[in-house]
C-alpha cells in the first residue's frame, strides 16, 4: 500500500511533465492531462477504503527513516480529502476542456493543473512540516500562473496583489518553521507531537497561534481574507471553481492537521471560536452587498470558511469530524456552484445579477443545478450541506458553546437570503435578448456530475459522519499519529 | 553570532514591511525580497551557533554545525528566486499595461470613496 500512497503524487507529477512535453499536440496533452485525473480519483479511491480496513500508511521517502527522512503519511483524514479534491480536479478539467479555449492549453494550461494537483498531493500526504511550506508553494505557485493566464488591465492588479500576499504568507510560514525548528529541534510532525511538550507552554502557544496565522492567511479567514473576492473571480470560470473547491480547503486542513496534532486543547478553544462567528457573518455580509454572481459566490467561500473553524474550535472527536465533513461537503459544492455561475455566464455574457434575467426559462437544466447547490450550500435537507450543518450543530450543543451554534444558523439564513437574491436575479423573469452562446455540453455535463457528487455525499451522510470521526478521533487520541510514523514512545 | 543574526533578520523584516507598505510596486517587490531574506537568516539561525562545518570528516571530534536547516534554506532561497522572478514578470507585464508603477487601489475603495463625494456633492 506504500507503493499506492506514493503514486498519490507520482501520478499528477508525470502526468505535468507528459502534458508538457506535449505541448503542441492538443489532443495527446488532455488524454494525458485526463488520464492523469483519472488516475488520481482511482487511486485515492482504493486508498479512502484500504486506509480505512487496514489502518493508515506512513511512507519513508528514499528509505530514510523517520523522523531522519521525508514522510508521507496516508491516514484518514488526509485520503479523505484527498480523494474529494480528485474528484472535483477532474470535474473541473472535464469543464474546461469542454469549454473552448483552445490557445490556453497549447500555452501549457495542463502541465500548470498537474502541478496545482500535485501540490494539492503532496500538501494532504506529507508528515513534515518543510515540505508542507514546499507543498504549499507547489500549489501556490501553479495558481498564480493559471490566475494570470487570462491577465490585461483590472485583472493584473488582482493577481499582483494576490501573489503578494501569497508570498508574504510564505515567509511567515518559513519564520514559523524556522522558530519550531529552533526550539523543538524537529520538522517532523509525528516527532513534534511529543518534543513540543518540553517547550514552555507560552512559547508553545504563540508558535501555535503563529502557525493559526499563518495558515489563516491561506485560509482567508476573518480578518485576513481581504485579498480572496477580489482576486478569485476575475481568473476564467475553471480556474475559480478550483481555487474556491481546493485552496482555501487546503488552508483550513493545515490549520486542522496542526492545531490538533501539535497544539492540542483540554476544551473548547474561544479564541477560535469568536474568529470562527466574525468569519461566518462578514463573509455573508459581504455576499449580500455584491451584484456579481462570481463575487458574492467569493464572499461566500469567506463565510463558510468560518462553520470548518468553528467545529475544529469546539476541539473535540464530534466537532473535528464536523469540521472534517464540512470541508468535504464545501470543496464539492463550491466547484459546483462556480461552474453553474460560469454556464451562466457563458451563456448570458455576463454574470450581473441586474443585466441577466430568464435563465430559468431559456435553460432549465442551469437553473436546477443551480438551485441544488445553492440549497446545499445554505443547508437544506436532504443535501450535503445539511448533513455537515447537523454534524456540526450537534457538536456545538455538545460542547455547550450556544452562541457561536446562534450565530451560524443566523449566517445560514443570510446565505439562504443571498442565494435567493442571485435566484430571483438571474433566474426568474422573462429573458431579454438571444443567449450569446450555448455551454457547450461536456460543461454542462461536467457541472451535473459535480453536483451530483453533492447528492451522493448527502446519501452517503451517516457513513461520512462515521468515517470523519474515525479520522478526527486518530488525530485528537494522543500517540496514535506518532505510532504510526515513527513508533511507539519511548 | 546568533544574537547578530537576530539583529540582521529583525532589521530586515522592519525594512521589507515599511517597503511593503509603499504604493510603487518596484519598492513592493524589494519589501518581499527583503522579508524573504529574512525568513532565511532566521532559519539559518535556528541551527545553532555558525561558522562550524556541517559535514564531519574522518577522525575529527569536536563540535559540528546542524546540516538540516542548511539543506532547508537552500530550497528555500530557491523557491523564493523563482516566486520574485515570476512578480518581477508580472510588474513589467503590469508596467506595459498601464505605464505606471503604481499600484491601484482597490476596487471597493474607490466605489466607496466615489459615494462619499456624491454625497458632499449633494449636501
Amino acid at each position: 500500500m506504500t507503493t499506492v500512497a506514493t503514486l498519490a503524487l507520482a501520478i499528477p507529477l508525470f502526468g505535468a511533465a507528459f502534458s508538457l512535453i506535449a505541448l503542441r499536440n492538443l489532443l495527446a496533452q488532455r488524454i494525458v492531462s485526463i488520464a492523469a485525473s483519472v488516475g488520481l480519483v482511482a487511486v485515492s479511491g482504493y486508498l479512502l477504503f484500504a486506509v480505512d480496513a487496514d489502518g493508515a500508511v506512513a511512507v519513508a521517502v528514499g528509505g530514510w527513516e523517520a523522523p531522519f527522512g521525508i514522510a508521507l503519511v496516508a491516514d484518514r483524514l488526509a485520503v479523505l480529502l484527498l480523494f474529494t479534491a480528485a474528484v472535483a480536479l477532474l470535474a473541473v478539467l472535464v469543464y474546461a476542456v469542454s469549454q473552448r479555449s483552445t490557445d490556453e492549453e497549447l500555452r501549457g494550461f495542463h502541465s500548470v493543473y498537474q502541478m496545482l494537483a500535485t501540490g494539492v498531493a503532496l500538501s494532504l500526504l506529507t508528515g513534515d512540516l518543510f515540505t508542507l511550506f514546499v507543498a504549499f508553494e507547489i500549489m501556490l505557485t501553479a495558481s498564480y500562473v493559471l490566475l494570470t493566464y487570462r491577465a490585461g488591465g483590472e485583472q493584473t492588479r488582482a493577481t499582483i496583489s494576490y501573489v503578494v500576499i501569497g508570498l508574504v504568507a510564505s515567509a511567515l510560514l518559513l519564520t514559523t518553521i524556522a522558530l519550531i525548528y529552533a526550539v523543538a529541534g524537529t520538522v517532523n510532525i509525528a516527532d513534534l507531537t511529543t518534543r513540543l511538550d518540553a517547550v514552555p507552554a507560552g512559547l508553545r502557544s504563540g508558535l501555535g497561534w503563529m502557525l493559526f496565522l499563518v495558515f489563516g492567511i491561506k485560509a482567508a479567514i476573518f480578518p485576513l481574507f481581504f485579498w480572496l473576492p477580489d482576486s478569485y473571480p476575475v481568473a476564467a470560470t475553471p480556474v475559480t471553481a478550483l481555487f474556491a473547491g481546493l485552496l482555501t480547503k487546503i488552508g483550513v486542513y493545515a490549520i486542522v492537521r496542526t492545531q490538533t496534532l501539535l497544539f492540542p486543547s483540554d476544551g473548547p478553544v474561544t479564541f477560535m471560536l469568536v474568529i470562527a462567528g466574525l468569519t461566518m457573518v462578514v463573509g455573508v455580509l459581504g455576499a449580500i452587498a455584491q451584484k456579481d454572481i462570481k463575487r458574492i459566490l467569493s464572499f461566500h467561500i469567506v463565510s463558510q470558511i468560518g462553520y470548518m473553524i468553528m467545529g475544529l474550535g469546539f476541539f473535540t472527536v464530534a466537532g473535528v469530524a464536523a469540521a472534517i465533513v464540512f470541508i468535504v461537503h464545501q470543496i464539492i459544492v463550491k466547484a459546483s456552484l462556480f461552474l453553474v455561475g460560469g454556464l451562466v455566464e457563458t451563456s448570458e455574457g455576463t454574470g450581473a445579477i441586474d443585466e441577466v434575467n430568464g435563465v430559468a426559462k431559456r435553460s432549465p437544466l442551469i437553473a436546477a443545478l443551480f438551485l441544488l447547490a445553492a440549497f446545499s450550500l445554505a443547508g437544506f435537507p436532504p443535501l450535503s450541506g445539511f448533513v455537515g450543518k447537523l454534524a456540526l450543530v450537534q457538536a456545538g450543543f455538545l460542547a455547550e458553546r450556544w452562541v457561536v451554534v446562534g450565530v451560524s444558523l443566523f449566517a445560514s439564513l443570510l446565505t439562504l437570503f443571498s442565494m435567493s437574491k442571485i435566484w430571483s436575479g438571474v433566474f426568474w423573469g422573462e429573458p431579454a435578448e438571444a443567449p450569446k452562446e450555448r455551454p457547450a455540453r461536456g460543461m454542462t455535463a461536467a457541472t451535473a456530475a459535480l453536483v451530483l457528487v453533492t447528492l451522493i455525499v448527502a446519501l452517503a451522510g451517516e457513513p461520512l459522519v462515521a468515517y470523519a470521526e474515525r479520522a478526527a478521533s486518530d488525530l485528537l487520541e494522543p500517540g496514535v499519529y506518532r505510532t504510526l510514523v515513527i513508533g511507539a514512545a519511548p | 553570532m546568533t544574537v547578530v543574526i537576530a539583529i540582521t533578520a529583525g532589521v530586515l523584516f522592519a525594512t521589507g514591511t515599511y517597503l511593503l507598505l509603499q504604493k510603487l510596486l518596484s519598492r513592493i517587490i524589494v519589501g518581499l525580497g527583503l522579508i524573504a531574506h529574512a525568513a532565511n537568516l532566521v532559519l539559518l539561525g535556528s541551527g545553532g551557533a555558525p561558522g562550524r562545518p556541517p559535514i564531519v570528516e574522518a577522525g575529527q571530534t569536536g563540535p559540528f554545525s546542524d546540516p538540516l536547516e542548511q539543506a532547508l534554506v537552500l530550497t528555500a532561497i530557491v523557491i523564493t528566486f523563482g516566486v520574485t522572478a515570476f512578480l518581477l514578470a508580472l510588474a513589467y507585464r503590469s508596467w506595459q499595461e498601464h505605464g505606471t508603477d503604481e499600484v491601484e487601489d482597490d476596487v471597493e475603495d474607490r466605489r466607496i470613496a466615489r459615494l462619499g463625494f456624491r454625497r458632499r456633492e449633494e449636501s
